[in-house]
């Protein structure tokens, strides 16, 4: 009766992890993430806010020092658009090139999810929608973190 | 000892103490400015054997808020009373970077009816554990686009003070002190909010340790399988399930199978209400503990605080 718990409680968490496996990579294939976001005019009030926010950072602002935010708003607005499935072309500079003279570690990284995350709380985003934006933002680390 | 020598014992005490604790205390609170780089719970809690993981369990993640570049500090106090004992166990761990973990804990175990029923008791055993943890490699948060989970390897240096248990468990080949292996692989499903971590421990730990290492059944090392799964419910609470699997070195000796012990399972929550402390609840399953004496499942809430700095 033992083993057949042991079984059953082993069986259980390792279907879990096939399943979360199985789902990982997440990328887009339809525009239901654009639409859980609000949409171009949600996507928009969120990348409002989060810039704000960003600009008001003691750990970052000094990293936005001579950036137009309403240009970078725009620039993030349609990235976010184009990567939950929305109608729009993001038509700016690669993650590489825009931030490879900004020497960002990881800690500047999370301080601008932290922002996001507060960002998307203004605007009543649902936690496991805002992971779903997360998981898609996430891998551009590689790109972004320098330092 | 005159009361002279006694009074300068005592005015070199109250010297050394101060500048002692502010010496200790100095190096996280100047970390403590920076030590925040990394997101709500992303360091785990305190497992009872010390290093940052689940509850009973260390995963790939490193304590603290410390990321890339930073020093951060952990301290906890755990208690956990199930039917007919009592762990309680404190610790500290430093975390360098996303890189290494050094850990310390404590544990106190309370026999209870076990030591009287043996002819001891008050019977308490006694552990310490020394911890360090390396990360090779992945970052179990952000790398959400690949398979590579974030991956550890682990050493756990255990010491057994057994009190007046400790001949018996001499007679029975058990050893006072052991060395824990474990190679941990964590991964934050984020779009699932989805946390997995598997940990592949070599051991010969008798109930972790508070029973000694190897036996008479067997002293050779095994490679027992534990895993944990959370969902993060928000950024401050998650919930989860842990199952760690145990050797079973003392099964059979020469009380038969009086002292067989079982696989440790919990369901758990966890709070961080900020990055400074966090809560977690458990209700623990640790199975029969020396069956022999006690032939019922041991079970208990477990209660964990957590300060961060």
């Amino acid at each position: 009766m033992i083993r057949s718990a042991r079984r059953g409680w082993m069986a259980g968490l390792l279907a879990l992890l096939v399943g979360m496996g199985m789902a990982a990579p997440a990328i887009a294939a339809d525009d239901t993430l654009y639409r859980a976001l609000g949409g171009e005019a949600g996507i928009a009030r969120i990348v409002d806010n989060l810039i704000d926010r960003a600009y008001a950072d003691e750990r970052i602002k000094k990293k936005f020092d001579g950036v137009n935010p309403k240009a970078l708003k725009e620039s993030i607005g349609k990235q976010f658009c184009q990567l939950t499935g929305g109608p729009c072309l993001y038509d700016g500079e690669t993650m590489v090139k825009s931030h490879a003279h900004l020497a960002l570690d990881k800690a500047d990284f999370n301080a601008l999810v932290e922002d996001l995350q507060l960002a998307m709380d203004d605007q009543q985003v649902p936690f496991a929608v805002q992971n779903r934006l997360l998981a898609l933002l996430a891998p551009m680390h590689r790109d972004i973190i320098t330092k | 000892m005159d009361l002279d020598a006694q009074h300068r014992r005592l005015v070199m005490l109250r010297t050394l103490v101060p500048v002692l604790l502010a010496g200790s205390l100095a190096v996280p609170l100047a970390c403590a400015a920076q030590a925040q780089g990394k997101l709500l719970l992303t360091g785990g809690v305190s497992s009872i054997d010390g290093a940052a993981g689940g509850g009973l369990t260390p995963w790939a993640l490193t304590g603290s808020y410390a990321t890339s570049g930073q020093v951060g500090a952990t301290a906890y106090f755990t208690r956990l009373p199930v039917q007919d004992y009592s762990l309680s166990g404190y610790g500290a761990s430093v975390a360098f970077g996303e890189r290494v973990e050094l850990s310390l804990a404590k544990q106190d175990f309370s026999a209870g009816g076990t030591g009287a029923a043996l002819g001891l008791p008050g019977l308490k055993l006694k552990q310490t554990i020394l911890g360090a943890k390396v990360r090779l490699g992945g970052d179990a948060v952000l790398d959400g686009d690949t398979w590579m989970p974030q991956i550890a390897l682990g050493v756990e240096y255990k010491h057994l003070d057994a009190g007046g248990l400790a001949p018996t468990l001499g007679a029975l080949g058990a050893k006072r002190n052991g060395v824990d292996v474990y190679l941990s692989a964590t991964k934050l499903f984020l779009a699932q909010s989805t946390l997995v971590n598997v940990t592949l421990r070599a051991t010969r730990a008798n109930q972790n340790g508070l029973l000694g290492f190897g036996g008479t059944a067997s002293s050779r090392y095994a490679l027992m399988p534990e895993i944990s799964v959370a969902y993060l419910i928000n950024k401050e609470w998650a919930i989860g399930a842990e199952y760690r699997m145990k050797p079973d070195k003392l099964n059979p000796s020469a009380l038969g199978d009086g002292l067989r012990e079982d696989d440790w399972k919990d369901v758990f929550v966890a709070w961080a209400p900020n990055k400074h402390v966090s809560l977690t609840a458990a209700y623990v399953d640790l199975g029969r503990v020396v069956p022999g004496i006690q032939p019922r499942r041991q079970r208990g809430v477990y209660g964990s605080i957590q300060f961060a700095y």
